[in-house]
């Protein structure tokens, strides 16, 4: 697996994809600076956490009119894996690669902690190493992670089973409690009709190793590999269950 | 020096007066100093230069002589103090940067910006020593949350913090809060950074080689924080909100763009030597260039990119606008660095060259405004040794001793004086504080905030390294040596229970106006028992800040010698939490317990005291004790650590059951012959609660003991959601621990509504 980690001035995840794809998961890893024209045949692209140009304006907003963005959505446009996490779900928001849109969060603070998500749908091509219904430990990091879009939008996207990650308990509930940022119907993830453009403001990558507390983003990562490398099926297809991941 | 035309005086500057030269914080006699240095009177540019080098900020003339008496040395230390920050050899090649800074005045009249740009200042001073910033702490103080000025000041310095670290991408790995009612009008605002390197990526802020050019890097020059250093030598009064416009705005997205160009700046092998603009800015980063390499500079003021039209060379020298470095390029190498910045999206320009005159000589399209010599200018600065004196009333209330009517509502309500301190500020968890923090970006925080101390994994070696802030300013205030002794002992001890040895130490020395001989007693007696605890551990003093004159009209703070201690773990799988693991497990002290009610949590909060003798601390014992807690860990003995602090035994045994995501229940047996308040509440030093399996209990004690620290069982972990029982002789408390975790951690958001920030 090949994955090109685009760098936007501000990004501050990137180093932390680097390594999760690296050291962690075996794969090949790049980055690509914001400015390129050339992806550089990549299996996977990868918009990473951060501020990019500081957030000042909207989260993800001028990132993307970065010029490495014309690229990235000719790549989704083909059905290449597109993976946005955080400030990176916020650009696919903003390039309306993903519907809807992330805005501040409730308490109107940033917050940073370990939330608990479940993993909704895993006929997937970045969830298929997961168990349906399976409750995974993420960290999130953000001052923009309320998820919001119209009725219309969230009907559409529980409709057609494209909330992929929601917040609950750790006993697995939906719950206010569980939300927090206040997104709509405890979203954390969404995917594009087609299937290759994921959004979700936690960090799987940085739950990839015991001793940074959870190991339980690894699934995250391995899905994508099954998926390129062995050709795992997604969507319709029966899924493997896949032993050994977490 | 052969005489030397005057610089022709320039058009719209003032003439120099006393007053003018007063109102620039130097004394007649320092006036007079300056004259003899440059043989005639000073220009308007050049008494802001003198100004700005001669504040207590940046030329220490209180604290100079006091420093000098610390410890600095060890095999492991690289870079001691007068660097941009500190350096000490960790192995495998690997090195530690860290330093930490205050941004006190600032904060007090803009709490959101001055907090910021106190992070973004002490990151500049890691990553200019090559080393990539990896950590960030906090020691923060303020008045009582009653007040809804106070709430303001919090709210706002979280968010300072907590945004520029944030948007920087640093982990915020520790810290350590107080309220207490004589920060109220001046709150501390400390910042420490950590940054890891390779040892051979080391760099110096020296401006060598003869020709070599200076550049100006990051953002443009404006006209804030102009006399920053000035305004942060004098005391708080009615007038400092006048002084807001003197408070730097920060912007973290540049400071990223910054760190990460120069950064590639070190490594392209282009330049010689980087330095932040920081307090004084263009003016003390090109002078003290020069001065540590005994070399002169010519700048042209017009060459350097400003932010608005018609600046002074004045103002321009003396702006404190954020995200500037002066870098010092290779002759022929200018437009590398003005590749690499651009590729960062910043600025770079070439505004003069080092000279080998030792001349500080500043021009305006290319006529002379300032030329000094450099030295007297850095090193010039007059120190003082102060007349110093003990408060007769402090002496008084640490005489006081506490009676019967204080030793007893511990006895009668136990559990309600427990319930009290655990949602006292000064104790309560501080959650609210670092959610507001990214505490794990980057992938290498094993330990976040709300342990004893943070710790983070070193990629690519087996080792780790401990982080702590530690400082109780009520213990200095009694006693400021032995507070001070305890500020270090602390700090290493939190450091040691996670498995960690402690290293060296940076400092922040928070007092008050030094020309008071009390304040000045607090300084000495301060410095005195920091260098005492540090020769003692062998944890030398690697640099830190000094911040003076914090009073306001109702007084000088506490004095509050901060100690940012680093350590080393050999193994960092063997780390260790403060938190109790499993139930059954056996909980064991280490140290002994005796009757020391003074200077307690306790006594502020049931009877609104401070008095009485701070607890006595053996250095010895202390560092037997860290010793123990190191072996304990590195032989994988202990399941938790947790070092018993400010509320005591009892407290420091709740915090182990409730740091848990699910509290855990604990059943403790003590039979200490000490009057309940001192055995559950009293603050004596070198204790450490842990917990073992049952199975090596005997080997836990067979090591303490080897070292001379009394061991003994004390009781055993609970269930989930179990009862906290503590039974004695003379008192039980029998509580579900929930209850308990839920007074923890409710208290200070409930004092903090939703809102408090835009007070």
């Amino acid at each position: 697996m090949r994955v090109a980690i685009v760098v936007f001035p501000g990004s501050n995840c990137d180093y932390d994809c680097f390594k999760a794809l690296t050291d962690v998961m075996g794969a090949e890893a790049y980055y690509v600076w914001h400015r390129e024209h050339d992806l550089k045949n990549p299996d996977a692209v990868i918009l990473p956490g951060g501020f990019s140009y500081g957030d000042y304006l909207r989260a993800g907003a001028i990132a993307r009119f970065s010029p490495v963005m014309n690229e990235v959505i000719e790549f989704a446009n083909a059905g290449g894996p597109v993976l946005g996490i955080c400030n990176g779900f916020q650009m696919l928001c903003e390039a309306q690669l993903l519907p809807g849109a992330l805005v501040r969060n409730e308490s109107l603070k940033y917050i940073g902690h370990a939330v608990t998500v479940r993993v909704e749908n895993n006929e997937t091509m970045y969830t298929n190493a997961y168990e349906k219904g399976q409750v995974v430990t993420y960290h999130v990091a953000h001052g923009m992670g309320n998820y919001v879009a119209t009725p219309d939008t969230i009907r559409q996207l529980e409709a057609e089973e494209r909330v992929i990650f929601r917040y609950v308990t750790p006993e697995g509930q939906a719950t206010p409690e569980a939300n927090p940022n206040g997104a709509m119907n405890n979203i954390a993830g969404i995917i594009n009709e087609r299937g290759n453009v994921l959004g979700l403001m936690p960090h799987p990558e940085r739950a990839v190793e015991a001793i940074l507390g959870s190991t339980d983003g690894v699934g995250l990562f391995e899905s994508m590999r099954k998926f390129i490398e062995d050709g795992v099926a997604v969507r319709g297809e029966p899924v493997r269950q896949l032993a050994g991941v977490r | 020096m052969a005489e030397r035309p005057a610089p022709a005086p320039r058009e719209g500057d003032p003439r120099i007066t006393p007053d003018l030269v007063a109102e620039h914080g130097l004394s007649p006699d320092e006036y007079r100093l300056i004259l003899d240095a440059i043989g005639r009177e000073p220009t308007f540019t050049e008494l802001g230069l003198f100004s700005a080098l001669w504040s207590e900020h940046c030329g220490y003339k209180n604290s100079k002589p006091l420093l000098r008496t610390l410890p600095t040395e060890a095999p492991w230390v690289l870079q001691g103090p007068g660097e941009n920050a500190g350096v000490i050899d960790i192995g495998d090649g690997n090195a530690i940067a860290f330093k930490i800074e205050s941004h006190n005045h600032p904060s007090a009249v803009e709490p959101y910006q001055g907090a910021a740009t106190g992070v973004g200042g002490i990151l500049r001073d890691v990553f200019t020593m090559g080393a990539r910033p990896i950590a960030v702490l906090d020691s923060l103080r303020f008045g009582s949350l009653e007040s809804a000025r106070v709430r303001y000041l919090f709210a706002g310095v979280v968010k300072g913090i907590g945004d520029y670290g944030n948007c920087v991408g640093i982990p915020n790995i520790g810290g350590e809060v107080y309220f207490e009612e004589a920060y109220e009008g001046n709150p501390l605002v400390n910042a420490m950074a950590i940054g890891l390197m390779k040892k051979e990526e080391l760099i110096r802020a020296e401006a060598t080689g003869v020709g070599n050019p200076l550049l100006a890097v990051g953002a443009r020059t404006g006209r804030d924080g102009i006399h920053g250093a000035t305004f942060a030598s004098e005391e708080l009064s009615e007038e400092s909100e006048a002084k807001r416009p003197q408070v730097q705005v920060g912007d973290p997205f540049t400071e990223k763009l910054l760190l990460e160009a120069s950064l590639e700046l070190i490594n392209s092998g282009h330049i010689v030597g980087i330095q932040d603009m920081g307090a004084a800015g263009l003016a003390s980063s090109s002078t003290e260039m020069a001065a540590r390499a005994g070399t002169g500079v010519d700048i042209d003021v017009a060459h350097v990119p400003v932010r608005e039209e018609g600046m002074t060379p004045y103002e321009i020298l003396l702006s404190e606008s954020q995200e500037r470095m002066l870098v010092v390029a290779k002759a022929g190498h200018e437009q590398h660095v003005i590749d690499i910045l651009n590729k960062w999206e910043l600025e770079a320009a070439v505004i003069g060259h080092v000279t080998d005159d030792g001349l500080y000589r500043v021009r305006e399209n290319g006529v002379i405004v300032a030329e000094v010599p450099g030295q007297p200018l850095v090193t010039g600065c007059p120190t003082y040794v102060r007349e110093a004196r003990e408060s007769d009333e402090i002496r008084r209330l640490r005489e006081w001793t506490p009676g019967e009517a204080e030793y007893l509502p511990a006895a009668s309500h136990p559990l309600k004086i427990l319930q009290r301190l655990l949602g006292s500020p000064n104790i309560a968890s501080r959650r609210w504080i670092y959610e507001q923090y990214d505490t794990t970006v980057r992938t290498n925080t094993v330990i976040a905030p709300g342990g004893d101390a943070g710790v983070l994994r070193i990629r690519g070696s087996r080792k780790g390294i401990a982080a702590t802030v530690d400082c109780n300013g009520r213990y200095c205030y009694l006693d400021p040596r032995e507070g001070a002794k305890i500020a270090v002992a602390e700090a290493a001890r939190n450091v040691a229970c996670t498995g960690a040895r402690p290293r060296a130490i940076t400092n922040n020395l928070n007092f008050g106006n030094p020309l008071k001989p009390e304040v000045y007693y607090q300084l000495r007696e301060a410095v005195a028992g920091m260098g005492e605890a540090c020769r003692a551990f062998n944890t030398p003093v690697t640099g830190g800040n000094v911040s003076l004159y914090n009073e306001s009209p109702s007084g000088a703070i506490y004095p509050t010698p901060v100690v940012g201690m680093v350590g080393v773990l050999d193994d960092v799988d063997r780390h260790v939490r403060m938190n109790f693991q499993e139930q059954g497990n056996a909980i064991l002290l280490l140290g002994e317990n005796r009757d020391e009610l003074g200077a307690s949590e306790y006594l502020k909060v049931v009877f609104g005291k401070v008095a009485g003798a701070v607890p006595h601390l053996d250095l010895e014992h202390e560092l037997a004790l860290q010793n123990v807690l190191v072996e304990l860990a590195e032989a994988g003995l202990l399941r938790s650590a947790h070092d018993v602090a400010e509320g005591g035994l009892a407290i420091a045994i709740a915090e182990s059951c409730i740091a848990n995501h699910q509290p855990l229940g604990a059943s403790i047996e003590l039979t200490d012959r000490l009057p309940i308040a001192s055995l559950l509440f009293g603050e004596t030093q070198g204790r450490v609660v842990i917990s073992c399996t049952a199975e090596d209990v005997m080997e836990v004690n067979r090591i303490a003991e080897r070292c001379g620290i009394t061991c003994r069982r004390i009781g055993t972990v609970g269930p989930v959601n179990g009862s906290f029982r503590i039974h004695s002789a003379a008192v039980t408390i029998d509580t579900p621990v929930s209850e308990l975790a839920e007074i923890y951690y409710t208290a200070i958001p409930r004092m903090m509504p939703a809102g408090a920030d835009h007070a």
